[in-house]
């Protein structure tokens, strides 16, 4: 990242900075920008395109990146009353984001794309070029509190409201980035109607448009059939922990770990209990299934560590977080020669190669780290 | 603030405002018999007549319409329909590749859904297309030509088209020549008779007139096929209730553009003068595009390209200090594309992602310049340092 030279301070109390909102077309990141405006920042809007091609218009309620967020977007811009530019990030989110999903789920893995855009997008790509261009931090309408100590240090932690936080999908900010970023969301207790309320009553527009959730890029959110397009088929076994074929599928970037429906196994397990899919093996296209207590995990390794501050000393007590709107689980862990090595105090069952982990000290955001391997309760590393 | 976008559109002028309004208050169908419509026909007539006058056409050449766009799009479908349901082998049009979207996308939705071949006539560096060119286009197959258009003066870059040159050329093929002299009104002698054109698309809210009404001017030997039927109005060519205050002011804008012409591109052009020398001091590698010969250009277009910045970034800018200018580009979603324009001149893809168009007007100062050079240097570097994302 980029160290803008001549940067303010911004441990200084937080009014008239050049602030640039991240403006998707909805309601969260629109409620976001009015607020840092209201607080006396300088701000301006943008909206980031993210597809080449994009389409004009949403189709239900999912999705983002149409020509018709970008028009929502300069709406409520204009209502603030803020400068409105779209800038175009199409190449760099495809590389750095759709490429990177789909070759994930190639290598058997679960990727988080929303984790990765905040990483590489929203906080690198367009905080770099904010910062270059003069402007102090970058805005988006994230639930996430940012605390700044009595020495200037950032830290991160979960919004007020347990319910909306979104502090996991940021917890690959490091300590600079942090040090960047607004969240005007995060430090009020708002059920959604109240931000629509609040949109409402700025005389925002998108005060009644519908929650964008799943993927952005996969328009129709058939996940599935977008990645079979990708990769095309690929027939392999499904099978048993004993290695005993039970059936064959399609492609295994197609499963989850955790899974269970959409085996299309035709017979039933000898026990008459469902199966789960246990394990993702890309290199001979192999998908492991059985019950559901082989799906307990008691540790795992993490890589590519990221931490919200400095990196911890030796073992440590956390709770973590495993999934964007999962819970929290008690854990200890340590930084062994730059992998995370996590134990989990009780089993916790879905967890998948590709995840990101978040490690909190009761609502502050420690770091993350993206999980390699786990380890089943009572038996040998998965992988 | 320093406004220098009078090229996408540019004030009215208070003597435009003051006869719509004066219209805007009163009824009256122009197709009406009685009184009331008399009135507003002979408006119409008056307001037909002189405009007519301050660009050396007739009065029954000039049929009004809803804009620029749409003139465009009636001269270039109207045109190739009519011309090809009288000869069926008359399918190809040739285009200049530096023509305003209104001209490229109805062209290039000819070839569609119309089975038009389109061929993009050959630019210089400077994005002029050469008589010589155009024959060579012709001559290869005069009998399949359906009609050729090249626009009088470029939007971007301020280059101005041999226009006189290529209609002898059209007209010694029997090809007509559409020209879109919608930056060139005002700025240039536009004179649709002495210029040999079958057809020429003009605008009001480019010269002081208001939004919404424009003109084909027409040779009285055409008929295109019309884009839209109803009553009849306009030489059956473009039906639609006559917009009787619009159309008032537009010719006073355009009495007044003529008038004012000389005076003004010569003031002008040397405010765009001063403007090309500061801006080429404070950054000595700003490349500046079209013809560097003032006679070669509009007197109000400047055009520069910026190497290494992102023209967005330099438009943001200079926007939030008080100038407005443009990147001259289309805009796909609102995200700036490398224009067409810039690219056809043989400028690479990474220089034509950093231009700007500076394009001043009848309210522009010298104070406005001044605010741009001041400014100028440093939103370079700084956009520069942002670099090109």
């Amino acid at each position: 990242m980029t160290d803008f030279p001549g940067a303010p301070d911004l441990t200084a109390p937080r009014k008239g900075l050049r602030v640039l909102a991240a403006m998707s077309g909805g309601v969260d990141s629109a409620v976001a920008a009015a607020r840092a405006a209201e607080a006396g920042h300088d701000v301006t809007g943008v909206h980031l395109a993210l597809s080449a091609n994009p389409q004009s218009f949403r189709t239900g309620a999912r999705g983002c990146c149409t020509i018709e967020d970008s028009r929502d977007a300069r709406r409520a811009a204009d209502v603030i009353g803020i400068p409105f530019y779209c800038w175009d990030l199409a190449e760099r989110f495809r590389e750095d984001v759709v490429d990177d999903f789909v070759a994930e789920y190639e290598a058997g893995r679960t990727p988080n794309p929303c984790l990765r855009c905040n990483e590489k997008i929203k906080f690198a790509a367009l905080l770099d070029k904010a910062l270059a261009l003069g402007f102090d931090a970058v805005c988006t309408g994230h639930y996430a509190t940012v605390v700044v100590n009595e020495d200037g240090t950032r830290e991160m932690h979960r919004a007020s409201d347990m319910a909306k936080d979104q502090s996991y999908v940021l917890g690959v900010l490091d300590e600079k980035q942090l040090a960047h970023a607004m969240f005007p969301l995060g430090d009020t207790i708002t059920t959604k109607d109240e931000i629509r309320a609040e949109a409402e009553r700025r005389g925002l527009a998108v005060a009644k448009k519908p929650d964008s959730h799943d993927i952005c890029f996969i328009a129709d959110g058939d996940t599935q059939g977008f990645l079979a397009k990708r990769l095309g088929k690929a027939e392999g076994d499904i099978v048993d922990e004993s290695g005993h074929k039970l059936g064959t599928h399609e492609g295994a970037y197609g499963f989850t770990i955790g899974q269970r429906k959409g085996l299309r196994i035709g017979h039933p397990a000898p026990d008459g209990k469902p199966r789960y899919v246990l394990d993702i093996s890309p290199v001979n296209n192999t998908v492991t299934v059985g019950p559901v207590e082989s799906l307990d995990v008691s540790a795992l390794t993490a890589i590519k560590p990221r931490w919200c501050g400095a990196a911890p000393q030796g073992p440590g007590t956390y709770t973590a977080q495993l999934r964007a709107h999962g819970g929290e689980t008690a854990v200890t862990a340590e930084l062994v020669d730059g992998e995370l090595r996590v134990s989990f105090a009780e089993p916790v069952r879905g967890v998948a190669p590709g995840q990101a982990i978040v490690l909190y000290d009761g609502t502050r955001v420690v770091g993350s780290a993206t999980i390699a391997a786990t380890e089943r309760a009572g038996a040998e590393a998965a992988r | 603030m320093a406004y220098l976008d009078h090229a996408a559109t540019t004030p009215m002028l208070p003597e435009a405002v003051q006869a719509m309004t004066a219209q805007l208050a009163l009824a009256g169908n122009a197709s009406s018999l009685h009184a009331a419509g008399r009135r507003a026909r002979r408006t119409v007539e008056e307001a037909r007549e002189s405009l007519a006058a301050s660009l050396g056409a007739r009065p029954s050449e000039v049929v009004f319409t809803a804009g620029g766009t749409e003139a465009d799009n009636l001269a270039v479908k109207g045109l190739y329909w009519a011309r090809r349901a009288a000869d069926p082998a008359r399918t190809r049009v040739l285009a200049s590749p530096v023509e305003h979207h209104a001209v490229l996308d109805a062209v290039d939705w000819l070839a569609t859904h119309e089975g038009a071949t389109v061929e993009y006539l050959p630019v210089d560096s400077h994005g002029r297309v050469h008589p010589d060119a155009l024959r060579e286009a012709i001559a290869r197959n005069p009998d399949d030509v359906a009609l050729a258009t090249v626009m009088w003066a470029n939007n971007e870059i301020g280059t101005v088209m041999p226009v006189g040159e290529l209609a002898a050329v059209a007209a010694e093929f029997d090809v007509p020549l559409h020209a879109d002299a919608v930056q060139a009104v005002g700025q240039l002698d536009v004179d649709f008779a002495a210029s040999g054109l079958a057809a020429m698309t003009v605008s009001g809210h480019k010269i002081g007139g208001p939004y919404g009404i424009g003109a084909l001017l027409l040779g009285r030997q055409y008929a295109p096929v019309p884009l839209l039927h109803g009553g009849g109005q306009e030489r059956h060519v473009r039906s639609g209730t006559l917009d009787v205050p619009a159309i008032a002011a537009f010719a006073v804008a355009g009495v007044l553009a003529a008038e004012r012409r000389e005076d003004f591109a010569r003031e002008v052009g040397a405010l765009r003068d001063a403007l090309v020398e500061g801006v080429r001091t404070a950054v000595p590698d700003a490349v500046l595009g079209g013809d560097p010969n003032p006679a070669g250009r509009l007197p109000a277009n400047a055009h520069f390209s910026f190497p290494g910045c992102e023209g967005d970034s330099l438009l943001l800018l200079l926007d939030a200090q008080g100038i407005e200018c443009s990147t001259g580009s289309a805009c796909t979603a609102g995200v700036a594309q490398p224009s067409h324009v810039v690219l056809a001149t043989g400028t690479d893809r990474d220089l034509a992602r950093g231009t700007l168009r500076f394009s001043l007007g009848h309210t522009s100062t010298r104070a406005d310049v001044d605010a741009l050079l001041g400014a100028i240097g440093p939103v370079v570097e700084r956009a520069r340092s942002a670099g090109l994302s």
